[in-house]
């Protein structure tokens, strides 16, 4: 009987994982924090670039507006129109970007964390780049014989 | 100039960029439950489909199922109907009427043997059941089913009616209502469930047809796992509410003003699967429980029959015997008739239709 008591025992405290964090954050922001860490280190090792889908994820609009107060507000904003607005806001993290992807009437689709120099939607596609050299001599061929030039085709 | 023929040539003819298109994809991408980065997979595959014929029937139904489509912000109806399908039949949104309807659905069938695609809303008076309980154009709605899915490439049965019964087959069930799945054994089908179900299901699962040119991988009621694959109560924002023993027990105590969880006032978020709690509702404003009502379990076989809604759950919902029969029966993809054959076939059943006659009915009333 009194070996047992020389067995080390510790209680450890219970953890309430459901409320928040040891950081004070919603329990479901904490993992997306750990991912996007994850992220940059893979960015900044070898150019590997990753996005996270915020509306497949089970966040309230409190825990996204609490995500998005932590990664702040950084120095570059964009907007593409292409069937609706893209609006595209670097975080106060460099290599961070919000990506809100939305419709015509400006309803949201879809909104992406993206991990990345630069986000995709900012960069040419790569079919429109492999006809830019034919449709810049194009644009200069139209110039020199007086036509206006045309609009880029999609 | 000949007409474009895939959805990529479609598209740069209207003037869509790539990074419009990307976005596109990024949508369904995230609508599907697949990882952002497949985005350029599906942009790649939907750039070189081709758009299938859709042919869209009605049977025992509200046309909440139509309504809930028509409200899919992502693709837009008219971007799924122009873009990505060839929508050749539809009672509510089509044009034509009358001989005109049968005859631009009789024609789809047959130029697209063993490829169409056919969406069921609503259930079926089976084939015991009296004819005459729902017709159009005077014949019954199981014959114009079995003759219409003859050479479809697949079944996509869309809303909880035509799912499992739904409304019409809630007990006492007079109709004799039977759902898609009770009916057709010989092609692969797809139950989209809900009441209605969500938009960007529907149009998720045409993306995905046309992305990877089969269906989605299937649980064992015949919905996609993509958005059937988790329960409401494993989504749901007030989940840990729920694990922290915090509930509201009326619609105006301190727990319902403060968003805590539902259940004791009825919720069946644990027995339910569907993707409100991700997908939302009304271009993504909200859905049931965000909303401060439980969820009723509408995409579930039987819900009607399960109880009060406001009941605290106590019973599992479950399939009938005869759906998960037909659900272990889940076939593959279809393969099989020639195209001639299946002219043929189409021609046969169309010309030895019968209309319901007075006789039937009194007979069967």
């Amino acid at each position: 009987m009194s070996e047992l008591d020389r067995i080390p025992v510790v209680a450890e405290q219970a953890r309430d994982d459901t409320q928040c964090s040891p950081l004070g954050l919603p329990a479901s922001v904490n993992p997306i924090l750990q991912e996007i860490r994850y992220a940059l280190e893979r960015l900044i090792a070898n150019g590997e670039e990753h996005r996270i889908d915020l509306s497949a994820l089970p966040c309230g609009p409190a825990d996204l507006e609490r995500l998005t107060e932590l990664l702040g507000t950084g120095e570059v904003q964009a907007r593409v129109e292409a069937l609706g607005p893209t609006l595209i806001q670097e975080t106060a993290v460099p290599g961070v970007w919000f990506v809100d992807y939305q419709d015509a009437p400006a309803r949201r689709l879809v909104r992406h964390i993206e991990i990345a120099l630069v986000p995709q939607m900012l960069r040419p596609q790569p079919q429109d780049l492999e006809a830019a050299i034919t449709l810049l001599d194009a644009r200069c061929e139209q110039e020199t014989s007086g036509s206006p030039p045309q609009s880029r085709e999609a | 100039m000949a007409a474009p023929t895939t959805l990529g040539e479609n598209l740069r003819a209207q003037g869509v960029s790539r990074r419009g298109f990307l976005k596109l994809c990024a949508a369904t991408a995230s609508m599907l439950a697949l990882p952002p980065s497949m985005v350029p997979r599906i942009a790649h595959a939907l750039e070189a489909t081709r758009r299938p014929s859709v042919i869209w029937l009605s049977f025992q139904e509200c046309t909440g199922c139509t309504e809930s489509l028509t409200r899919s912000q992502a693709p837009t109806l008219d971007e799924l109907i122009l873009d990505l399908i060839s929508l050749d039949y539809h009672h509510t949104l089509q044009a034509a009427a009358g001989e005109a309807a049968e005859l631009a659905r009789h024609q789809a069938m047959e130029a697209n043997p063993g490829q169409y695609l056919v969406i069921v809303d609503g259930s079926i008076p089976g084939p015991d059941a009296n004819p005459g309980f729902s017709t159009i154009a005077g014949h019954s709605n199981y014959d114009i089913l079995m003759e219409t899915v003859a050479n479809a490439a697949a079944v996509i049965a869309v809303g909880s009616c035509a799912a499992f019964g739904g409304l019409p087959a809630a007990d006492p069930n007079p109709t004799g209502a039977r759902s898609v799945m009770d009916l057709v054994a010989d092609k692969p089908v797809v139950n989209i469930s809900g009441c209605p179900p969500i938009p960007m299901v529907i149009t998720g699962v045409l993306v995905h047809f046309l992305t990877f040119g089969r269906l989605p991988e299937l649980d064992e009621y015949r919905r996609p796992m993509a958005f059937y694959g988790q329960s409401i109560h494993d989504r749901c924002y007030r989940r840990p509410f729920y694990d922290r023993g915090l509930f509201a027990n009326t619609f105006e105590d301190e727990g319902a003003r403060k968003g805590w969880c539902l259940f004791r006032l009825g919720c069946k978020g644990p027995t339910t699967y569907n993707a409100c709690a991700t997908a939302h509702w009304n271009a993504g404003t909200s859905w049931p429980i965000q909303s401060g009502h439980p969820c009723l379990g509408c995409s579930e076989p039987s819900f009607w029959d399960g109880g009060g809604f406001y009941e605290p759950l106590s019973v599992p919902t479950t399939a009938t015997a005869t759906t998960l029969l037909a659900a272990a029966a889940a076939g593959a993809v279809v393969g099989g008739a020639t195209t001639a054959r299946a002219k043929k076939q189409t021609r046969n059943l169309v010309a030895e239709r019968q209309p319901v006659t007075v006789e039937e009915l009194e007979k069967k009333l």
